[in-house]
């Protein structure tokens, strides 16, 4: 498998992200070279060996379901740039967005 | 050209735990915004989400009510997209290892079973809630944001809306049996997509998809999907090719309404949520889930047909909610003739809560009182007028002890000869010639005759027994 540049700008867009033409080059070469290296690892013998899908070994880590109050808004909202009768003021969305997709 | 429809459905149920999935925040509706959150929800740097075990546990109730498999191996996934709903940039979702799969259902329409396949059940958290300002900002509340949901995909199985319709109708009713939630579209916890396309008859290929959203209602989810078919019915006929789009109900105009060209699954750019450990979930414990299910709706039916011998029909319209389900079998275990109880539950009561926009449960009757009401009706304490009065006073005040309710009243049927005969006379006495067209065969003197005493006794007198005293007297004269 090999990046090509127009993957890379199309990853940068859906990531809210803008580079300069060379940086893009210089973002296609590298991921390009790490795929390289993953592409190194298929050459090793991992017949019998079962798969891993997550980088922790713990298992079923959880709590009750226990509720516990909310965190004062007043100190919550201090990270809030605009703020309004207690909800967040953002710039206008018309799209609904994933909600709860 | 003749087009097939081919629909596939996406419900999102909010289960209903005390906190949310992924952090000790309540998860709760109606509190003042942004109040009911912490740190966790709002994706601040360095917390640590953690899982709401009975999250887990509810999501497993309810895709076994579905009848899908549980996977023994589960775990977590980022679904990467930017809105202000959602603090971190990210849902925590599941993608490739979902809590449950292989699931089905089956549906009724016309009076045929139909199955539909379920692809999949799985967790995710729900995002906040956007209200859209008229000053170009819109205001966010993330009191919902991670709140615990289930989302159920379906195969692309139906093939009308009127299935659609059916299958979602069905997921309701069993998810509501569960109680893992309140599945009240009108209240968003469900909520329902729909993708929809359309092939000629016999193609195998699936054509171009259009997913629709803010389908609010099941019935919206039908007007919605008839739309849609029209529209892209026209389309194609003309010659036209159909985009992959999203596209938004508007349930004023019952159109649809182009809202984007829908993203792929890669743009979400999936990968494994790295703060959760996997989940490992033991045959033991999904039995033990299995266990604790209730009684579901179609066993429910065949039982109270088998047991309380009432018609299919009654059963049927008993187990549309747990509620009323509930309601008839605690009536008769207080010893309510079966069918009497159905005829209520089905008449008169489902009557008052129509009229009333009331749920059962909120109404001050309780299984108890119906039943002992039921019962003097039976054992001709009260006639079956009164008991009308009786239901009214129930159901607004209700009461532990109904016998002592309607002697209290004065509903108290008369059925005493000796308390009846005075009236009867009298009336008799006052009807001379109402007595002569009896005599002379005219049964709709009997009648006038009777509606007298009762009127008399202000209904209370047990209209048989006015009826076999009038004729013994009458005949006497």
């Amino acid at each position: 498998m090999t990046i090509k540049e127009e993957l890379v700008v199309h990853v940068a867009k859906l990531a809210k992200l803008e580079f300069e033409d060379e940086e893009i080059h210089g973002f296609t070469e590298e991921f390009n070279n790490i795929l390289d290296m993953v592409e190194r690892l298929t050459g090793l013998d991992t017949e019998g060996i079962p798969g891993t899908y997550h980088g922790l070994i713990q298992e079923n880590v959880w709590r009750e379901d226990v509720s516990e109050k909310g965190t004062d808004r007043d100190e919550l909202m201090k990270n809030v740039i605009n703020h309004k009768d207690g909800f967040i003021e953002v710039p206008a969305m018309f799209d609904d967005g994933e909600s709860g997709a | 050209m003749n087009l097939e429809p081919v629909i596939g459905l996406e419900v999102h149920v909010e289960l209903k735990t005390e906190s949310k999935m992924f952090s000790p925040a309540p998860a709760h509706f109606g509190a003042e915004p942004n109040t009911n959150t912490n740190e966790i929800d709002w994706g601040y740097p360095g917390v640590l989400p953690v899982v709401n075990k009975r999250a887990i546990e509810f999501g497993m109730k309810a895709a076994l009510a579905l009848n899908c498999t549980i996977a023994n191996d589960s775990k977590f996934d980022r679904k990467n997209y930017f809105y202000p709903d959602t603090p971190k940039a990210y849902q925590i979702s599941q993608f490739d290892q979902p809590l449950g799969y292989d699931g089905w259902i089956d549906i009724e329409v016309n009076g045929e079973t139909k199955r539909i396949r379920i692809e999949r059940v799985h967790l995710e958290e729900d995002a906040g809630k956007n209200m859209h300002g008229d000053n170009g900002s819109s205001y966010v509340d993330l009191n919902r944001q991670g709140t615990p949901l289930i989302e159920i995909v379906s195969e692309a199985d139906m093939r009308s809306p009127e299935e659609a319709y059916a299958y979602l109708s069905t997921i309701r009713q069993l998810i509501q049996f569960t109680g893992v939630s309140d599945v009240k579209m009108q209240e968003g916890s469900m909520r329902c997509d729909a993708n929809i396309s359309l092939r000629p008859f016999g193609q195998e290929a699936f054509g171009t998809k259009t997913e629709l959203k803010n389908l609010n209602s099941i019935n919206n989810v039908r007007k919605g999907l008839e739309y849609e078919i029209n529209r892209q019915e026209k389309l194609l006929i003309a010659g036209g090719a159909l985009a992959q789009e999203t596209r938004r109900y508007d349930e004023t105009t019952g159109e649809t309404i182009l809202m984007r060209v829908k993203e792929g699954s890669s743009d979400y750019r999936y990968f494994p949520e790295p703060d959760i450990p996997n989940l490992k979930i033991s045959e033991e414990w999904i039995q033990s889930v299995r266990e604790s299910l209730p009684e579901m709706p179609k066993d429910r039916q065949v039982r109270y047909v088998k047991e309380y011998k009432i018609p299919e029909y009654d059963a049927q319209v008993l187990t549309a909610s747990v509620e009323m389900s509930n309601f008839f079998q605690e009536t008769v275990d207080h010893k309510a003739d079966p069918k009497q109880a159905s005829n209520w539950l089905m008449g008169e009561v489902s009557a008052y809560l129509n009229s009333e926009q009331v749920d059962l449960l909120d109404t001050a009757m309780t299984p108890k009182a119906l039943a002992e009401m039921i019962n003097l009706i039976a054992d001709g304490t009260i006639s079956s007028k009164i008991a009308k009065k009786v239901f009214r006073e129930l159901v607004t005040n209700g009461s532990d002890d109904v016998k002592a309710l309607v002697k209290e009243k004065g509903w108290v049927q008369l059925s005493d000869t000796s308390t009846l005969m005075p009236i009867i006379n009298e009336t008799l006495d006052n009807n001379a010639q109402s007595i002569e067209d009896y005599k002379n065969g005219k049964d709709r003197a009997l009648g006038f005759l009777v509606g007298q005493v009762m009127k008399q006794t202000k209904g209370q007198a047990n209209p048989g027994m006015v009826n076999k005293l009038l004729k013994e007297e009458m005949d006497k004269r």
